[in-house]
């Protein structure tokens, strides 16, 4: 069948381009089940009130503390908050805001990769040895120092994201570009004066995209954790935000009594940031096949 | 009757492919004898590779033998398991491989590898093990065998391995020998000193050898019988005397009409392509698997050929085998053609490109020591000073062994690299350095082809996007202009125009670098720069590609600096040709006299290292000492003098050599020897023998 096409047709169309890539997403029983979580959760995000059946901050005072029935499917919380409400809620909080942030910094890092690794010199030279300083910090720490310095708001979790991670994805973006840029088709379109814009977007980002796909999808399920570890340290989103993480830290005191209103959230965490990598790493054999 | 070394019976393999069963090799016969070279001939995709795998049962998880045998001195080779087997490898039967980098082992001693092998097959001890691996690099004649025992294989030259690697395969006597390509990686000079070597050893000894490659001329010079390889199976089978002066297949015949010879100058021959391309595996047509591409033919070519047996030991896989053997048809041999262009008429010509005294030049990292010591910053130089001029529509080639500066040369006049000195003019106009201190119209003046076509062309953008580029960047055409220019530009280069919606991915080399050509043309430079435009194609393909540069050339006026290996390539093409050794120009010479003595001492060398596609040509065997010196170690005085047969003495080492012209042909070369004495010792016997094309 493939060989008939390829005798024959032109280049396929982009419908076709993505229904053949997510049948090689599904190809892979684990990358299937991680993409399939992937879609769930950002279904639920995006429904997020419609099925949340309570307020994220509704108080029930006469069911706090209850244990998980069909009325309150993941129990109440010890100020009586629905647990349920909460974690749904709470999903498209922290997709938006870890997305929010990845989305910034794969375009950051791509611009900057491009450039630098295709100017090469003192720009590559200068960008890469900054990236070094920041990248020889652990990411939470830091995130800590920069949320200490500009104080913690939602706006400023996802700055913190961005910087963190643009480095990583512009080093990702220039290795792919180093070696494209010293083939020849790249010397050739240089010699019919094609100018450096078009030579980066459209001859050598194609290149890019496969690896820069799967490092986004990454670099999102880190944004996850980074984001519910920064509400459990108390630096990021302040209460009574459904985050996540903060949810954990605000249960801990309360394990004995109210578990549930630890274990859901903390579930949801580990579960979201599983399903995301499996999806990054289906993508890497959806495009190693593809090749 | 003697039993045969290798016996192979109406042998198929078949490959595993998405769910169906390709039949790589169908019903493939033949026998190698004790003391005989057999060759093994075929482009890529014949299954030549496929075969050889079978034999040395290597085929991998999903190739399978699904009919015939392999016997080996009587016994039946595909019965035995893995541990039997592992008796017969490198004991029976030896390899040569193809790239001698990669099979060897980087972190061993050569002396070791070999002495391993020894003591494997023999028990020897130690001691006797590297004592005979010492012998064994002396066989080969390894120049300093302790040194190079001693040495691991990174640190020896390409040469150096290939030599290791036949003593590897040698040193246990095996009973059949398979070299699989030994010298398609290697120099033209080393290709010569590695033949040579295989032909001394294989001398006098009982080894049957199965010798596999692409390359027509090696097969006349070293095989007693040969096969060719089409698609799968075989065409033809013959002495290799008989195969050469007596074609009898319609595809033997194409290739021997489409190979460049030596000496042939497009003034006097034409080469003849064979249309089409082999077809891959799964696609092949019913009947004759040729039958597409032949010329001859008929009706009965829908059914297939059987193995037509037209004299003892000479079997043919065509239906119209008799009737080309009384030459009633298919007349292989090359039309002499009326003059395309007159030579020797350049100075009214317009110099198009004119280079003086160019130098190319690549820094070197000084080290911690170096720079706190203010050490000046080392530089390793490309190209020493080459002054050459291209005249408005001729071609000039440029003839040079790997390392010898051409690609240099060439992405200078382009401007791709930076550190250059000397002047380079386009029209009598200088040219700025670097590219991106050239405007458009230089830009649209200049154009260059890349020896890889798969290479040169962005493999996501499609064909037609590739084409119109330069017309819109260059030309200033609108997008609904270039669209319809793209159409003319895939005629042009005899493409249809459904080409235009394609990915390279989805097409073939020769169709690749047609494409890549027609984007050079496409802005209709004055100057067109082929870097080994054909090296990476397959020989039926060459010559498609190179007859497509003479027409458009001839079309559009523009001159071409042809750069190749490949004397005879170069020698087909070009009007005049310049032959560079170590970033010096050697000789410079109009395409026919480059051909006849007086040589450069470095021109005749590579002429008589050329292998032939004549069994019976008497070559002068020169051979070179040694290999290409490194252009960070560069000789004194004149820069061959360290690999020099003709080597005079202290002057050569002393002194730079002058440039010396031949009065009579213009000729023009760097050497120490006066012309009259050179022509003396060059004057007889013929240092490259007669070809068979008159």
């Amino acid at each position: 069948m493939l060989k008939v096409s390829r005798a024959q047709g032109a280049a396929p169309s982009w419908g076709w381009r993505l229904a053949r890539f997510f049948k090689r997403l599904y190809a892979k029983p684990l990358s299937a089940i991680g993409t399939t979580i992937t879609l769930i959760f950002l279904l639920v995000a995006l429904a997020g009130p419609l099925i949340a059946p309570y307020g994220e901050n509704e108080i029930v005072a006469s069911d706090a503390r209850q244990p998980p029935s069909a009325q309150h499917w993941f129990g109440t919380d010890n100020l009586g908050r629905d647990v349920y409400s909460r974690v749904v809620l709470g999903a498209r909080q922290i997709l938006v805001l870890s997305g929010l942030g990845t989305f910034l910094a794969v375009v950051g890092g791509t611009f900057l990769g491009l450039l630098s690794g295709y100017r090469g010199g003192w720009v590559d030279e200068g960008l890469m040895r900054f990236f070094d300083s920041l990248l020889a910090l652990p990411a939470l720490l830091l995130a800590l120092v920069l949320l200490g310095t500009f104080g913690p708001s939602t706006f400023s979790v996802v700055g913190v994201i961005v910087i963190v991670y643009t480095p990583i994805v512009a080093r990702v973006v220039r290795s792919v570009v180093l070696v494209v840029k010293s083939k020849g088709f790249i010397e050739a379109a240089r010699l019919q004066g094609e100018s450096q814009a078009r030579l980066l977007l459209r001859e050598i980002f194609p290149f890019v995209l496969p690896a820069l796909a799967v490092e986004a999808a990454l670099r999102f399920s880190y944004a996850i954790f980074l984001v519910a570890s920064l509400g459990f340290l108390g630096a990021g989103v302040q209460p009574p935000n459904p985050n996540w993480g903060l949810m954990v830290k605000e249960a801990r005191s309360f394990v004995n009594q109210v578990p549930w209103a630890l274990y859901f959230p903390a579930g949801a965490i580990s579960i979201v940031v599983i399903g995301v990598n499996l999806t990054a790493d289906g993508l890497k054999r959806a495009w190693q096949a593809a090749d | 009757m003697i039993t045969p070394v290798l016996q192979i019976e109406n042998l198929t393999v078949a490959y595993r492919r998405g769910g169906e069963w390709l039949e790589a090799v169908r019903e493939v016969s033949f026998h190698v004898h004790a003391g005989e070279t057999f060759g093994l001939v075929g482009e890529s995709g014949s299954g030549k590779t496929t075969l050889v795998l079978a034999v040395m049962r290597y085929l991998g998880e999903n190739g399978v033998v699904k009919a015939g045998g392999i016997t080996l001195a009587g016994r039946d080779l595909l019965a035995l398991n893995p541990v039997e087997m592992e008796k017969i490898w490198g004991k029976q039967i030896a390899l040569v491989p193809q790239n001698p980098g990669s099979s060897l082992n980087p972190s061993m001693r050569i002396g070791e590898q070999l002495a391993e092998v020894l003591r494997h097959h023999f028990a020897m001890d130690a001691a006797e093990a590297n004592q005979h691996a010492l012998d064994w690099c002396e066989r080969v004649h390894l120049p300093d065998p302790d040194r190079v025992a001693n040495s691991y294989p990174h640190q020896v030259s390409a040469g150096m391995q290939q030599r290791v690697l036949i003593a590897t395969a040698l040193c246990t006597e095996p009973g059949l020998l398979i070299l699989d390509e030994p010298t398609s990686s290697l120099d033209v000079t080393t290709q010569a000193v590695i033949l040579d070597l295989v032909r001394e050893l294989i001398r006098g000894r009982q080894t049957a050898v199965l010798y596999v490659t692409h390359n027509l001329g090696v097969v006349a010079q070293v095989c007693d019988r040969v096969g060719v390889l089409y698609a799968g199976e075989f065409v033809e089978q013959a002495s290799a005397r008989e195969l050469f002066s007596q074609p009898l297949h319609p595809y033997t015949q194409g290739m021997l009409a489409s190979v460049p010879l030596l000496g042939k100058t497009k003034e006097r021959v034409h080469l003849r392509a064979i249309p089409g391309q082999i077809p891959p595996l799964g696609e092949l047509p019913g009947g004759c698997v040729f039958r597409p591409r032949c010329q001859l033919a008929v009706q009965i070519c829908e059914t297939r050929p059987p193995l037509y047996v037209s004299s003892p030991d000479r079997i043919v896989r065509c239906h119209r085998w008799a009737e080309i053997q009384k030459g009633q048809v298919g007349d292989w041999q090359l039309p002499a053609v009326s003059k395309m262009s007159e030579p020797a008429e350049d100075e009214h010509r317009r110099l198009v490109l004119n280079l003086d005294a160019l130098q190319v030049h690549y820094p070197r990292h000084r080290s911690l020591q170096e720079a706190l010591l203010r050490q000046p910053a080392r530089k390793v130089s490309a190209v020493r000073g080459v002054s050459l001029a291209i005249p408005q529509g001729r071609t000039v080639g440029l003839v040079g062994e790997s390392g010898s500066g051409k690609t240099s040369l060439a992405r200078a006049i382009m401007g791709l690299t930076v550190r250059s000195s000397g002047s380079i003019a386009l029209l009598e106009m200088p040219l700025p350095i670097s590219l991106s201190q050239r405007d458009l119209a230089t830009l649209r003046r200049l154009q260059m082809v890349f020896q890889n076509p798969e290479e040169a062309l962005n493999p996501y953008l499609t064909v037609g996007e590739t084409l119109r580029r330069p017309l819109i960047t260059l030309l200033g055409r609108s997008r609904a202009e270039a669209d319809r220019e793209v159409a003319d530009l895939l005629h042009a280069v005899r493409l249809p125009v459904s080409c235009a919606a394609r990915l390279p991915g989805q097409l073939s080399g020769g169709e690749l670098q047609r494409i890549a050509i027609a984007r050079a043309f496409a802005s209709n430079p004055v100057l067109l720069v082929c870097d080994e435009p054909v090296s990476a194609l397959d020989v039926s393909v060459q010559a498609a590609i190179l007859d497509l540069l003479l027409e458009l050339q001839v079309e559009s006026g523009s001159s071409l600096l042809l750069i190749s290996h490949d004397l005879a390539v170069v020698g087909y093409l070009a009007d005049k040709i310049a032959v560079i050794y170590l970033g010096h120009l050697m000789e410079v010479a109009q395409a026919t006299d480059l051909f006849r003595p007086p040589y450069h001492p470095y021109t005749e060398a590579l002429l008589s290292a050329i292998p032939l596609i004549d069994p019976t040509a008497g070559q002068r065997p020169i051979r070179l000492a040694g290999d290409i010196p490194s252009p960070t170690e560069m000789p004194s005085g004149c820069p061959f003098h360290t690999r020099c047969p003709r080597f005079l003495g202290e002057i050569c080492e002393k002194e730079t050599p002058p440039w010396r012209e031949v009065a009579t042909t213009g000729k023009r070369y760097y050497c120490h020897i006066p012309e009259d004495d050179l022509r003396a010792a060059q004057e007889r016997p013929p240092v490259f023998g007669r070809s068979l094309t008159r």
